[in-house]
């Protein structure tokens, strides 16, 4: 994976509280058997209408969201299914990051392992994000800062190991594979 | 010794490495449950490593979200026609076969939803930790199983290594007292504990379930709670064992027996909670309190007694836009809505004791025209149960239609799909904007309730057809 270090984009507003994975991802786009591609499905019942025509007011299809890799989602983002198609699809469709108060366990931990960084604020710097759409952010992963213009430097927390991960490309399967004289003793120990 | 909770004690013996300030820990996963949907992915990365998968033994596939519950396309009569659907299934049959893991394919007698076919094989048992790519493993922690969901770079952890990166969740402890009135079911019981903690509140937790309500339930019972504490937001959730789930496991085809199992029970009796053992966080609900719940809105802690009314919150925006495309209004009875579908069946209430309690409703009476109630019985075995025991009958001779298993309209990945704009009382666990097909309004609700509501046509509180 290509190391992440910092991301510099305009934000995209959604301050819908508790989106779930079935509405980043709709059930019936789980039927392929890749993981390319997705981003064109990505939000796809409140993106298109029956007919497959962009809906014109939804946020991702007005000029501004163009090239924009910050997603601002409101409390409790990605609840629901672990399908880890939600991840491939927002990062497919350009987005590096999502901001949240909230953001799901499951999906949380796929994103981290997709190069999407889920970022938790508190309700303050939330509700400056959510009231500023398109503002410019600046996402320094290793000080673990999230800058907003007008507000500064705000910390955020992120899991230690997958922030290394992120920041040297390494890969957590490989990590995991590493480990396998423990797993042997372990296993040696437990099933004996 | 300090006291300890379940999970603790699950967590602690599963540690193959604990965790440090930087590293996450790896824990050790005895039972992989693969499915068609979340595993393709996960052999694809197998294969670019060119390495194999750790323990076969330890992991056991099955077919269930995109398989076809109509006889014809099961069986091969005709061809699956959804081509999608027919690619997915057969991938997971050549993954299987190409790493030689064991697979209750399309046409085998005891397939059926993942999470309830573990159970019904005695695959699932107390102290294991079992993980699938799916949200509803949860499920297995009615057995005092550590259980959870995982994506599917995970899958491919598991499959690689039979291990996962794992930061220790916090715990919450949620004690239920009071009997459950009649008509008051175990679903009842979870969407107001889902209610009560909002659907992000288990976030980050692993909920214990407690008290002598939930010591009082069927292991069908504690399943259908425990299946829904990701509805919560929760890691997983667990009941501990005891004599009821020894008595459930007792003779299952792939549960321990004889020495074995001696050995087994007396590991078992060391996992509930000690007394004194703290929870990070606790919650009480009293079950005596509670009626048949029915959820309203678009997400499952968005729920009312199905005697209540639609909650008014004027300045709430969500809730606006969740009524707006539920077609309902604030302040509307629920009861008396409507409805063009019932679903009966899920991971969440698709056993033998949901078919029996569903069909003794419905026994000597008719679904009201112009309703579709879909009964699919969670896995082939239960439809066989079902079907010596007469329910089928039951189920046909008033106007259901009667299934093959599988996940069908909980989130309709094979085709059996909700109209747009149509209302469907589901025993299912999400009524998410689209679950059930585009447009589609779920309203989330038990068997009975759900069975009642059928018969009548539109949302019924099911005590009415009890005397």
């Amino acid at each position: 994976m290509e190391p992440i270090r910092t991301i510099r984009s305009r934000t995209v507003v959604m301050a819908r509280t508790n989106i779930d994975t079935d509405q980043i991802m709709p059930a019936r786009f789980l039927r392929t058997t890749t993981r390319e591609g997705l981003g064109q499905h990505l939000f796809a019942d409140w993106r298109y209408d029956a007919l497959g025509n962009p809906i014109a007011d939804f946020v991702l299809n007005t000029p501004e969201a163009a090239g924009c890799q910050v997603l601002v989602a409101g409390h409790n983002f990605a609840c629901g299914s672990s399908r880890e198609h939600a991840p491939w699809g927002l990062y497919d469709y350009g987005f590096r990051a999502v901001i949240s108060t909230e953001i799901a366990d499951i999906f949380r931990s796929n994103s981290l392992k997709n190069g999407l960084l889920p970022i938790i604020v508190d309700e303050a710097t939330h509700a400056a994000l959510i009231a500023a759409p398109g503002t410019e952010v600046t996402i320094d992963l290793e000080r673990s800062t999230l800058d907003i213009p007008g507000v500064g430097a705000v910390a955020f927390v992120i899991e230690a190991f997958a922030r290394y991960c992120l920041l040297n490309g390494v890969d957590e399967t490989g990590y995991l594979l590493a480990q396998s004289r423990a797993i042997d003793a372990y296993e040696q120990r437990a099933f004996a | 010794m300090s006291a300890l909770t379940l999970f603790e004690k699950l967590w602690r013996a599963h540690e193959v490495v604990a965790e440090t300030p930087e590293t996450p820990a790896v824990l050790y996963i005895d039972l992989h449950l693969i499915h068609e949907v979340t595993s393709p992915q996960a052999f694809s990365m197998l294969r670019s490593r060119g390495i194999g998968v750790r323990r076969r033994e330890r992991t056991f596939a099955t077919m269930d979200h995109s398989t076809p519950t109509d006889r014809a396309q099961l069986f091969g009569a005709v061809p699956i026609r959804m081509e999608s659907a027919a690619h997915q299934i057969h991938e997971l049959e050549r993954n299987c076969a190409d790493f030689q893991v064991e697979l209750l394919g399309l046409k085998h007698a005891r397939r059926g939803i993942v999470h309830i076919i573990g159970p019904e094989l005695g695959l699932t048992q107390p102290g294991k930790t079992i993980v699938c790519g799916d949200s509803h493993t949860s499920t297995h922690g009615a057995f005092g199983a550590l259980a959870f969901g995982i994506g599917t770079t995970e899958v491919g952890h598991v499959l690689a290594t039979q291990c996962l990166l794992q930061r220790k969740p916090k715990t919450l402890g949620v004690e239920v007292e009071g009997p459950l009135p009649a008509g008051v079911t175990a679903k009842d019981l979870v969407l107001a504990i889902i209610h009560t903690l909002g659907v992000g509140g288990g976030t980050g937790h692993v909920l214990e379930y407690l008290g002598p309500t939930i010591r009082a339930l069927s292991m069908d019972e504690r399943m259908t709670v425990c299946n829904m504490s990701i509805e919560a937001g929760a890691k997983a959730g667990l009941i501990a064992p005891d004599e009821t789930t020894y008595e459930f496991l007792q003779g299952r085809e792939r549960a321990p027996s004889g020495a074995a199992l001696e050995r087994a029970l007396e590991s078992w009796r060391q996992l509930p909670t000690d007394a004194g053992a703290r929870f990070d966080r606790t919650l009480s609900i009293d079950a005596s309190r509670l009626a048949p719940m029915i959820t309203y809105g678009t997400n499952p802690g968005m729920s009312v007694a199905v005697t209540g009314t639609v909650p008014v919150r004027l300045d709430d925006r969500v809730h606006t836009k969740a009524l707006e495309y539920m077609g309902l209004t604030a302040g509307q009875p629920i009861l008396g809505q409507p409805i063009e579908y019932a679903f009966l069946g899920s991971c969440t209430n698709g056993r033998l004791s949901d078919l029996r309690a569903a069909a003794g409703l419905l026994k000597g009476r008719k679904v009201a025209r112009g309703v579709t109630f879909l009964v699919v019985p969670g896995s082939q075995e239960i439809k066989r149960e079902a079907e010596a025991e007469g329910l089928d009958r039951v189920f046909i001779e008033a106007g259901a239609d009667w299934r093959e298993s599988g996940c069908s309209m909980c989130l309709g990945m094979n085709g059996d799909l909700v109209t747009k704009g149509a209302y469907c009382v589901s025993t299912s666990n999400r009524n998410f904007e689209g679950r059930q097909g585009v447009g589609a309004r779920t309203l989330l609700a038990s068997p009975i309730t759900a069975t009642a509501s059928a018969i009548a046509g539109r949302i019924a509180d099911p005590r009415e057809l009890m005397n």
